[in-house]
């Protein structure tokens, strides 16, 4: 039993079905991922006490534990304690947060790289702290951070197929149960991993761009 | 927690088998990752060209579609492996392709003087390659190493869904049985975080081994290649 163009094209449909999910997902997580990174960072860098340590914590526990654990963990756990949310609802947050972990390192070299000079001027102006982060600091940091979380959005965008084993129907659970149901599973999979592939290659081109535009003017 | 300690000889079977799919897919990764890394940096196209199509497509799909690719779909084209054997290849097949780029960034990132006083030496390519720049160009490897191994060991939890019975695999089956949810998936979460723990401690260790200076002075003093005779006339 060899590749089959028939049946790739009949289950194409399904497939990019799938694949629509899965970009709706990457979205909502990146989404969740930026606002919480850059709490996470802009905590850690205040050296709040306690506060700041807890986000430490929280940043190297998202990073050493595998997602798959953390989406059963959510999925399984979480309803005993009340909180019912659907697959794609726990797929969203778990993938975002366990993201945020990342983007919170990214902002966090951001921020690192403003200039102290910057700082400076801001006290001598004596601007409140929010007006210093909001005005001054952040937009500088964000800049220069945005083709490094671009790469975080591919990255994200084919992890969340992990996901599929909560029971999201995204690209891959869509493969999966192609394949199951047609005992096939030569064009679902090669199909699944031709569209992720195009899409990350290409959008990893345009993050090459980003970085040309976003390179630091000197 | 009791059900933990109840388990606890079959988490440590589950531990196991995460360690042993995690060692072999390092030992992959590096030789993958030193193959197709140097093939990157080849003056013939015939390397150049594979090696980049190689890691653009494994960086470029999903370790999960790998994974079941190479569990299910393979069969199909005649080529069957054992599920133990197509994880480690995958393992190592995927994070190899990030660390190749890891090989090449830290190699083309030396100095040019370094290649330049090579020409200037007369060393061939070869000698080049691996009595300068790789010497110097791998303690530069050695932390996105190690961010590339914690990666592969997170990444092994994925084998339980090709029923590979790992540590994921095993908290799966605990819960089916008992209906346990917290304790157990607490404690393995635990238990991935100390590896990856260890694991980064590690890297960290031979970090500070292999750093070309550990004192704080220059580096270099002795010539590297030291005697006559060491360079053919």
């Amino acid at each position: 039993m060899i590749w089959s163009n028939e049946f790739a094209l009949e289950i194409l449909p399904v497939l990019l079905r799938g694949l629509w999910v899965t970009v709706q997902l990457t979205l909502l997580g990146f989404l969740i991922s930026l606002v919480v990174g850059l709490v996470v960072a802009v905590v850690r860098f205040a050296k709040i006490p306690v506060l700041s340590q807890l986000c430490t914590l929280y940043v190297l526990f998202m990073r050493g534990t595998p997602l798959l654990v953390q989406a059963y963990f959510a999925f399984y756990v979480l309803p005993a304690y009340g909180v019912t949310l659907s697959s794609f609802a726990t797929g969203v947050v778990v993938i975002g947060l366990n993201y945020s972990a990342y983007t919170a390192e990214v902002y966090r070299s951001g921020i690192e790289g403003v200039a102290t000079g910057q700082w400076e001027a801001a006290t001598a102006l004596s601007l409140p702290p929010r007006s210093t982060w909001n005005r001054v600091v952040l937009p500088q940091a964000v800049r220069s951070v945005i083709p490094v979380l671009g790469n975080y959005l591919i990255q994200m965008f084919k992890d969340s197929a992990v996901l599929s084993a909560i029971g999201v129907i995204d690209l891959m659970r869509a493969a999966n149960t192609l394949g199951s149901s047609s005992f096939r599973y030569l064009e679902p999979f090669t199909l699944a991993g031709l569209l992720f592939l195009i899409i990350s290659y290409t959008a990893s081109i345009g993050v090459k761009r980003l970085e040309h535009r976003y390179a630091p003017a000197h | 927690m009791s059900v933990v300690i109840e388990y606890a000889p079959l988490l440590g079977r589950g531990l196991l088998t995460t360690l042993l799919i995690t060692m072999l897919g390092i030992a992959l990764t590096l030789v993958v990752a030193f193959a197709a890394g140097l093939a990157r940096l080849s003056r013939f196209w015939l390397l150049r060209a594979p090696a980049y199509v190689f890691i653009e497509v494994f960086r470029g799909t999903s370790m999960i579609v790998q994974l079941f690719w190479f569990f299910y779909a393979l069969p199909f084209l005649g080529i069957e492996f054992t599920p133990i054997a197509a994880a480690v290849l995958v393992l190592g097949l995927n994070e190899g392709a990030y660390a190749a780029e890891v090989v090449r960034g830290a190699i083309v990132t030396r100095p040019t003087g370094q290649t330049e006083a090579c020409i200037a030496l007369g060393l061939s390519p070869a000698q080049r390659m691996r009595r300068v720049l790789l010497p110097q160009a791998i303690p530069a490897m050695l932390p996105p190493f190690g961010n590339v191994f914690v990666d592969l060991l997170k990444a092994t939890s994925l084998v339980s869904l090709v029923t590979i019975v790992d540590l994921t695999f095993t908290a799966q089956s605990i819960r089916n049985e008992t209906g346990e949810t917290t304790a157990i998936f607490t404690v393995i979460l635990v238990m991935y975080f100390i590896l990856a723990m260890a694991l980064s401690l590690l890297t960290r260790w031979l970090e500070g081994r292999f750093a070309i200076d550990r004192s704080g002075r220059p580096a270099l003093t002795k010539p590297v290649i030291g005697g006559q005779g060491a360079i053919p006339a």
